[in-house]
């Protein structure tokens, strides 16, 4: 099991924990990752909005590096996926436009042949590696725990586009992975809503108002804490949490944890391992919590 | 065949008003649509449940409702397929509009909204002496966003206005796109300079909610963004959406992996007021060990930096060459 990692811009960045947790969880179930490291940026829809082209041209370039290791892609963002399956989309059924981006590829020596797959890790693992064989893995069950999913917009939809007719499932495999972890979803009704993180700039209180109310209600169904496949969602909801405490005025302190960072916990690899004291809502309740579990 | 409905019934006349829920089972072909079911219902079960509809046929747009937790229009939902994803078919009224009985919104929300876009063309002046001609392919680019039916069904799952009242909401949004890129229009900067502004295309979260309930594949979104292109191609770029926009494009140009402080920074602009708000979000991912201490001069490329940036000017040459010949006289 061998994939070309599209590790994306904040696993590098803001997000250092979720790149530490990936490898570590990669390392310990076998999966070997050739990162790629000249791969750029997919745009992440802010690019396609003044030129659709160029975040094309930047996609296909980044499918073409990937089709160059012969392997399949894997990224670890659902704004990357929803980015990635969106340009895609546009590019693999019109050869004219594809051979117009190629011409540009040529002079790096590249050339895409439309037939990628991009797929994110919360995918490749349910679909690749199975949960089965996930739960066959698991060293400490994290039952008694209740936990939030948080999937965000752009591995949610629009749904034609992100091969949900083929993989029907897909909306809900978070809380299958929730479940092989050996704790319990959490059901509410914001868990597939915007978490507010691409109007931080632009309407502040808008995009706290969100983050703020999906983590009250989910705290207020019992989470003991969320997870998400989206770190782009994870600094909305992490970094400002305390600030989005503010503006919908109730007092917040709700853990989210990297997708990467729940399977790990399960799997018993070690909480510096992955990152766990890199959040600003503390961590700590969890791991006390996860500690005092019986090994299976 | 029968069919399991979960209704959530609301009737403000009485004694107690407040929201509930009410199963029904009925039996009807096996090819109902869930309009058809709650259609039985009124007639067959329970004369009392408010339901608002008329063409039957997707064209009318006075069915839309949330089936299975999903803006949908009831008439073209069958029954049979909802079921596959749930035992019990859950109905309930579109969201973000007030509920006047049962099924039925008050739609002055959405249609304020629309009047609030200027719904109608400004003719350019002078008025020509026969027709105005339009270009094909503009209008049918326009026919997209012309298709709405108007059912709401992207108003009641917007997540932004779900938030913020003020929002102008996809449909209308929509629906201004579709004066914004008409060439007979006159008003064409000032609508892109009020669309520009507060509520309006800055504030959509990119959520998708739009793009995936509408059953007339408007894709308000599409729209959306349309316009934010437009606006800034019009030079309606003092604003943070633009701001974000332009950096987060010069930066992946210049380094080809996101700067997030330098992003930040820029897209708020020279605002100190609102740079302050950001000083503990900054301290707080320091204190985590967070925040990318190599940025701006010292952020770092990704290898081979170079041919990102030869891509960016291949298109960019291509499309000012494209653009230069269109200007040309013919």
């Amino acid at each position: 099991m061998k994939y070309a990692f599209f590790p994306g811009c904040v696993s590098r960045g803001a997000c250092p924990e979720l790149m530490q947790s990936l490898t570590a969880v990669a390392d310990h179930i076998g999966m070997e990752l050739e990162l790629m490291e000249t791969a750029s940026c997919t745009g992440a829809g802010v690019i396609s909005e003044r030129n659709r082209k160029l975040a094309d041209a930047l996609n296909a370039r980044n499918f073409a590096l990937a089709e160059q290791t012969g392997l399949p892609l894997m990224n670890i963002c659902s704004t990357c996926q929803g980015v990635m399956s969106g340009a895609n989309e546009r590019l693999k059924d019109r050869p004219e436009y594809l051979a117009e981006i190629n011409e540009m590829l040529a002079e790096e020596g590249l050339s895409y042949s439309g037939r990628a797959e991009p797929r994110n890790f919360m995918w490749v693992l349910v679909e690749d590696f199975g949960l089965d064989k996930l739960k066959a893995l698991v060293k400490r069950p994290l039952s008694e725990l209740n936990v939030a999913p948080f999937y965000g917009c752009y591995i949610s939809r629009p749904t034609d586009v992100l091969g949900y007719h083929d993989y029907p499932q897909r909306g809900v495999y978070l809380e299958m992975i929730i479940e092989a972890c050996g704790a319990t979803p959490v059901d509410y009704s914001g868990k597939k809503k915007c978490c507010g993180f691409p109007i931080i700039t632009m309407n502040r209180e808008n995009s706290l108002t969100m983050a703020g109310s999906h983590v009250g209600e989910a705290a207020d169904k019992g989470a003991d804490f969320m997870v998400t496949p989206c770190p782009l969602c994870h600094l909305n909801l992490d970094a400002q949490q305390p600030d989005a405490a503010r503006v919908v005025q109730t007092p917040l302190n709700l853990p989210i944890l990297h997708l990467s960072q729940l399977i790990g916990m399960a799997l018993g690899i070690d909480d510096k391992d992955l990152g766990l004291n890199r959040h600003v809502v503390s961590t700590n309740p969890v791991r006390e919590r996860v500690h005092a579990l019986p090994l299976a | 065949m029968q069919f399991k409905l979960n209704v959530r019934r609301y009737d403000p006349e009485a004694e107690n008003p407040a929201p509930y829920w009410r199963d029904y089972a009925v039996d009807v072909d096996e090819n109902a649509s869930v309009l058809d079911c709650l259609i039985h219902i009124r007639e067959y079960i329970d004369g009392t449940l408010a339901v608002r509809c008329s063409c039957r046929s997707a064209i009318c747009g006075s069915c839309m409702m949330r089936v299975n937790g999903q803006a949908r229009l009831a008439c073209a939902t069958k029954a049979k397929e909802m079921l596959e994803a749930n035992e019990v078919i859950t109905v309930e009224p579109g969201g973000n509009m007030p509920v006047l009985k049962d099924l039925i919104v008050d739609m002055d929300v959405f249609w304020n909204k629309i009047r609030q876009v200027k719904p109608w063309l400004e003719p350019v002046q002078p008025v020509p002496e026969r027709e105005y001609l339009v270009p094909n392919e503009t209008i049918l680019d326009l026919t997209v966003a012309m298709n709405c039916v108007m059912c709401g069904a992207c108003v009641s799952d917007c997540t932004s206005l779900e938030v913020d009242k003020n929002f102008i909401g996809p449909a209308a949004l929509a629906k201004a796109y579709r004066f914004v890129d008409d060439p007979r229009d006159e008003d064409r900067q000032e609508r892109l300079e009020e669309l520009s502004d507060y509520g309006g295309v800055y504030d959509c979260t990119h959520c998708f909610f739009c793009v995936e309930v509408c059953p007339k594949d408007v894709a308000p979104m599409e729209r959306i963004v349309d316009i934010r292109e437009r606006a800034q191609s019009a030079g309606v770029t003092n604003n943070a959406g633009t701001r974000h926009a332009v950096a987060f494009e010069d930066i992946i140009r210049d380094s080809g992996i996101l700067d997030e402080p330098m992003l930040l920074l820029k897209s708020i602009g020279m605002n100190p007021l609102e740079q302050l708000k950001n000083v503990p979000g900054g301290v707080r991912l320091l204190r985590a060990g967070k925040l990318p201490l190599a940025s701006g001069p010292f952020h770092h490329k990704i290898p081979g930096h170079a041919n990102v940036k030869r891509l960016f000017e291949k298109v960019e040459a291509e499309q000012e060459a494209q653009s230069a010949q269109e200007a040309r006289p013919s």
